[in-house]
């Protein structure tokens, strides 16, 4: 027996909220109690970012907010509004891979990879802050991110390498790694679904094709 | 997370006339709110964000010093001023909870936050603190719990290293209120659980933390904060200490001496204070003081050990501050 397709919820539960994502102005409705972690991975197709904890622990829910690193795990989605956020899939460009993802590649600095999204953005954070780190510095940066699989050396090894190329220094890996080989990168790119406009084109047309309601601006209320 | 009303408002006094609801509650940086909201052990109707309200954000590290209450402890852990004149305040702050927290999290929530003991965290346990009848701590998993003034309703520690701090260098708290403002010394913010433990503060309805004075230190004022945790990278303390004195004429006089993570507030021994008046500086001095301290320690069944911590602690945080 075919099954009754069910019908959305109206959207008129949610809140359309202006903010700026990966650099691309978005338009982004969701539910107004949605913390930012759940809107980037379920409104926003923006699934690098991990879930973990949920308790502020982990740190694999670590997303850059106007630059700084945050937890999205414990910030509202409608305190994104007119603020700028940086996941995971904002950071290779055009020219391929950010210099911390190939570092984390040649190095062996991920293995299962599920706290790396974390990983990079705050040492992202850092080098943009301090592009000359020292290893207590990178230590110090980065105690609160867990990592469950690497035994965080060889992590710590990719942000002093990322940093030296960064200061354009042709540096090689300080020592032999174990992992140490070059990685095609082609496979290495983190596949997301394009703009997230786009998206939320697609999913305001399937909304709208499904009877729902347009969702309404979010305005601060009391501002 | 069930679903709430966020309101923005623009001043202290419209998210204080706000926040007086019963089911409505401030929110600051969110760290410890949007956790317990998450957790179902509270749903406010109301979440009243008080974070991008301006100008309480200041560090004017003077001395004497004035913190507004949406400071971070990220940039309370990096100001140099106050570095150089409450030492105790900056390292408490650097070594709270993790470096995204604390970009997150402000003095005010800091100073606010709840308890964690694990009873009361999980939404499955009626503790006191919930309004509930037991202490499920008492006999039950207590490791991390008290070890002084173990004998009120409740026996959760209190997590604020900023408190600790603040406590030792006897701060007074700038507060907002439905009714106005006034003026708190620290001494009498944090609220024991000798009758009602289902609140840590002596705030009331609608009343917010709008900032912390810290009086100049005297001359020849000296200050320590230690933390001890089981885990090098970041994690919360086993017992926190805190020393502030003054060194004049070679003797130790008006030593506040405060113990973080060891009571249902930051703990106070005023017996290591007695101690401790009109010392000299010495190993044997630091282990009277010590003595003195542990000797009104009243541990639960599984924490006898955080007792020696705190000993040693104090010997140790007595030796850095004057050294
Ligand atoms: C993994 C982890 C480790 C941690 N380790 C430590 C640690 O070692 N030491 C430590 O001290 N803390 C630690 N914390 C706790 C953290 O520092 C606090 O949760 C944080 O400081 C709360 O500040 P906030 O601004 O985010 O508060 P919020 O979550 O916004 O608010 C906390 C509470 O205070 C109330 N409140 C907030 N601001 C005010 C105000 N101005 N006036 C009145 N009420 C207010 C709110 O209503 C709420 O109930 C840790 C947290 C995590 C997740
Ligand atoms: S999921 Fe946010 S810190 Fe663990
Ligand atoms: S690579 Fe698996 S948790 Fe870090």
């Amino acid at each position: 027996m075919a099954r009754r397709r069910e019908k959305l919820p109206p959207d008129r539960s949610k809140a359309l909220v202006a903010m700026t994502v990966n650099g691309e102005r978005v338009e982004a409705p969701f539910e107004p109690h949605k913390t930012m972690l759940e809107v980037l991975r379920e409104d926003l197709a923006l699934t690098g970012t991990k879930h973990g904890c949920e308790l502020g622990e982990c740190g694999t829910c670590a997303v850059l907010l106007d630059g700084k690193p945050v937890l999205s795990c414990l910030v509202l989605g409608l305190e994104c509004e007119g603020r700028s956020v940086e996941t995971v899939e904002g950071m290779a460009g055009p020219e391929g891979l950010h210099p911390l993802q190939k570092a984390f590649a040649d190095l062996g600095a991920a293995q299962c990879g599920y706290c790396t999204p974390g990983f990079l953005l705050t040492a992202k954070a850092l080098l943009e802050e301090n592009p000359r780190p020292t290893l207590p510095e990178i230590r110090q940066a980065l105690a609160g991110n867990l990592c469950r699989c690497t035994g965080y050396v060889k992590i710590f090894e990719a942000v002093e390498l990322a940093a030296a190329w960064l200061r354009g220094e042709a540096a090689e890996p300080r020592k032999e790694s174990l992992y140490g080989y070059d990685f095609d990168e082609s496979g290495l790119l983190p596949s997301h679904p394009g703009p997230v406009g786009a998206v939320l084109a697609a999913a305001r047309e399937a909304a709208v094709d499904e009877g729902g309601d347009k969702p309404r601006p979010y305005r601060a209320k009391a501002r | 997370m069930k679903p709430f009303t966020l309101v923005r408002p623009t001043s202290l006094a419209e998210a204080a006339r706000l926040s007086a609801a019963s089911d409505a509650e401030i929110k600051a940086g969110g760290v410890d709110l949007v956790d317990r909201m998450k957790e179902g052990i509270d749903s406010p109707k109301t979440v009243v964000s008080i974070v991008e309200i301006a100008g309480y954000d200041r560090i004017e590290p003077g001395p004497p010093a004035r913190l507004g209450a949406l400071a971070t402890l990220a940039r309370i852990a990096d100001d140099a001023g106050l570095r150089k004149a409450y030492p105790a305040l900056a390292d408490a702050a650097a070594g709270a909870a993790t470096p995204q927290i604390r970009h997150m999290a402000t003095l005010g929530g800091n100073l606010c936050q709840r308890p964690r003991c694990w009873y009361y965290r999980l939404e499955e346990f009626e503790c006191r603190k919930k309004g509930g009848d037991d202490c499920f701590a008492r006999d039950g998993e207590n490791r991390f719990h008290a070890v002084f003034d173990t004998d009120l309703t409740c026996c959760c520690v209190h997590p604020s290293a900023t408190g600790t701090a603040l406590l030792a260098y006897g701060a007074s708290l700038d507060v907002v209120g439905p009714k106005g403002k006034r003026t708190l010394p620290i001494d009498r913010f944090f609220h024991r659980p000798v009758k009602d433990p289902t609140r840590e503060n002596t705030l009331t309805a609608g009343e917010i933390v709008a900032g912390v004075a810290i009086p100049a230190p005297a001359a020849g004022s000296r200050s320590a904060y230690r933390k001890l945790k089981e885990k090098e990278s970041f994690d919360w303390p086993l017992v926190e200490t805190c020393v502030a004195f003054t060194l004049s004429g070679g003797t130790v006089r008006g030593a506040r001496v405060v113990f973080g993570s060891v009571a249902p507030t930051p703990y106070r021994s005023m017996a290591a204070e007695r101690a401790l008046e009109g010392g000299t500086p010495s190993d044997a001095l630091a282990k009277k003081a010590a003595e003195a301290a542990i000797a009104e320690a009243k541990p639960l069944s599984q924490n006898a050990y955080k007792v020696t911590l705190a000993k040693v602690e104090l010997e140790r945080a007595l030796r850095q501050a004057w050294a």
